[in-house]
């Protein structure tokens, strides 16, 4: 009852206030090797826009690139050398914008606030002096030049469908036997509670890797999107993303007694967090600070960033080992709770 | 050594809101190779017993064992040993017949062929049907194969718990007849039923009534104990009947039976001209009183009165 009631209200909260397509603070780098008055303005200007923050600056092409696989930079701003030089003998002068592709309309907006912050100071300057100067912005969307939407829609497509299959499927299967009395006579037997629960994951764990299979190749030969970096190392992260969306079934299994129960905890308590709060569809970024926080604790969002790195950035383990780690942490949390709970009785 | 103790067996159920004691101070003993009837209305607390003597539940107090083995304790080795049937149709609706059978052998780490002989008798009224799904069996052959699948893996004790319910008459008397050849083989059988008929075709029955057991005997010595004249008495007019009966002085007790009265007197002699007078002054036709051996039920009613 209270969910039915309640869920509208907070999802036109959620909806209206937290969750939006606009992007705010976003994290970006700036190379800029003239440091003359000219780029100090733009770089002044772009910070107190509110759209950035400037996290930090790299000091050659070479460092933009691992700037980048850091997964916090979205955006680099690069100015050629003695800018204001350059703008005053030639009245040209060229800034590159960088943008991360994997998510492409954040990526769109994102150069679209830089060139419209430029334009703005180009026409200042122009108001001054007889002669126009102009200043050229060079866009490129690094790995993904394109900007296909699927470079963002595959991993988000893939953390929620292992989810959904592994936590919803697995929970429902369990908390059938409880509620058609088959446990009841499954428990008063020499088998091991364990094993029966084994038994009840193994298929869907076999239908999550079928799935996978096909969203790799659909994604691949028909959307043509290149796995990047090791395939072995994407697949292997996937098995481990898998087993923690099992364990978190087990454990919903564990808390509900019925069909239904446990489906409506899958769906709530996994579904809309999933597509609120993992990043693929709303940027994390420019959430409030409380919704920020509680995005930590989906698994999804973590795995989104693994599969991005590792497929569409070339990430090795090395860039990765932190969110890795997240995920084996819940997944360790989610089995010892269910073993835990897991009732070798009825009650 | 008994089959099964049960000693001081309390088991409550609280919710938030309230406290049910469904298991009040239970104690008895089946002796091994005994067809033990635990006899009750619905709601009695049979299947609560039958749940603690599973290893399904924990008791509140006191203790059971099944065979020697404690039921907190050694619960791993009763699962082993013993065959239970809960009360409502748990197997796998959607496998067939033959896949159930096999199912429970495997989880039983045993084969159908290796104790074939055992439910061979009632797998045979089975074997018929042994491609359709258990779900669209009727009541009878459910509970048919349910206590084949029960019994797959030769246990010592088998615990049924209601097994008869919602099953034909015929259905009934077939699956007695098996209990029979069953316990004829050394298996100790704990079977609950509502239904007092066949409370008589057990070795020995206790009667519970809200958690408690009212009396533990043979159904003989139980029907023995009445100790006084029953008689069915008969009627044009049933329903004022009974009234006037229940307000007749010498009365002690009397139930509707079905399409009789059952009536208990305060005074135990032959002599009923009293009540015939008393009857005939009320103007009943065709009346009929006749004496009669009491069944179960009527020393269940009598014992829920005392």
């Amino acid at each position: 009852m209270l969910v039915l009631l309640g869920l509208p209200i907070v999802q036109l909260l959620i909806f209206g206030f937290a969750i939006t397509t606009e992007v705010r603070n976003a994290n970006i780098a700036i190379l800029d090797n003239s440091k003359d008055e000219a780029t100090q303005n733009i770089i002044g200007r772009i910070e107190s826009s509110q759209y950035f923050d400037i996290d930090r600056t790299v000091k050659s092409s070479s460092e933009i690139e691992k700037a980048f696989k850091t997964g916090k930079i979205k955006l680099v701003i690069a100015f050629q050398p003695n800018f204001q030089n350059e703008l005053a003998h030639t009245n040209k002068a060229q800034i590159q914008i960088i943008a991360d592709g994997t998510d492409p309309n954040q990526a769109t907006t994102l150069t679209n606030y830089v060139s419209a912050i430029i334009m703005d100071y180009q026409s200042e300057l122009n108001q001054q002096n007889s002669v126009p100067y102009t200043i050229s912005t060079e866009i490129r969307m690094l790995y993904n030049p394109e900007l296909k939407g699927a470079y963002s829609s595959v991993p988000g497509v893939m953390g929620m469908i292992l989810l959904l299959i592994s936590a919803m499927m697995t929970s429902i299967a369990i908390v059938k036997e409880k509620e058609l009395g088959t446990m009841e006579v499954l428990l008063v037997s020499p088998m091991k509670p364990w094993l029966v629960i084994i038994s009840k994951v193994v298929p869907y764990f076999i239908v999550s890797l079928i799935n996978v299979a096909t969203i790799l190749l659909l994604s691949v030969f028909i959307l043509g999107m290149p796995i990047q970096g090791s395939l072995l190392l994407l697949i292997a992260e996937t098995i481990l993303y898998i087993i923690c969306s099992l364990s978190l079934g087990l454990f919903i299994s564990t808390v509900s007694d019925t069909q239904q129960a446990a489906m409506l905890i899958s769906l709530i308590g996994l579904m809309l967090p999933v597509v609120m709060l993992s990043g693929y569809a709303f940027p994390i970024a420019n959430m409030p600070i409380v919704l920020q926080i509680i995005s930590n604790l989906v698994p999804a969002k973590w795995y989104i960033i693994i599969t991005k790195s590792v497929m569409i950035k070339g990430v090795g383990i090395w860039g990765i080992w932190k969110e890795t780690l997240i995920i084996t942490a819940m997944t360790l949390f989610f089995i010892l709770l269910s073993i835990k709970r897991f009732k070798i009785r009825l009650q | 050594m008994n089959a099964v103790e049960l000693k001081n067996i309390v088991k409550k159920y609280t919710t938030k809101k309230s406290s049910v004691t469904a298991v009040d101070n239970v104690s008895f003993t089946v002796e091994e190779g005994e067809l033990f009837g635990l006899i009750g209305p619905d709601g009695a607390g049979k299947t609560s017993v039958f749940r603690i003597l599973t290893t399904l539940l924990l008791a509140d107090e006191g203790s059971a064992t099944v065979l020697g083995n404690d039921v907190v304790t050694d619960y791993k080795i009763i699962r082993k040993i013993t065959g239970y049937m809960p009360g409502r149709f748990s197997l796998y609706q959607d496998l067939t017949v033959e896949e159930n059978l096999e199912f429970f052998a495997t989880v039983f780490e045993t084969t159908i062929q290796e104790n074939y002989d055992l439910v061979a008798d009632i797998y045979k009224q089975l074997e018929p049907f042994k491609t359709r799904r258990a779900g669209k069996l009727s009541g009878g052959m459910k509970q048919k194969l349910a206590l084949c699948c029960a019994l797959i893996h030769k246990p010592k004790i088998l615990f049924l718990d209601e097994p008869t319910t919602g099953v034909d008459p015929v259905s009934r008397k077939e699956f007695w007849e098996m209990l029979k050849r069953l316990k004829a083989q050394g298996i100790s059988i704990l079977v609950s039923t509502p239904y007092m008929d066949e409370a008589k075709l057990c070795d020995r029955i206790a009667l519970m009534q809200n958690g408690k057991i009212l009396e533990i005997d043979s159904p003989q010595n139980i029907v023995n104990q009445f100790g006084t004249n029953l008689y069915a008495v008969h009627a044009d007019n049933m329903y004022n009947l009974l009234n006037d009966l229940r307000a007749f002085p010498q009365t002690t007790s009397c139930f509707a039976f079905g399409e009789n009265h059952h009536l208990t007197l305060k005074e135990s002699n032959d002599d009923i001209r009293e009540l015939e007078n008393y009857l005939d002054t009320k103007g009943y036709l065709k009346r009929t009183i006749i004496k009669i051996e009491p069944g179960i039920e009527d020393c269940f009613m009598q014992l829920m009165k005392k």
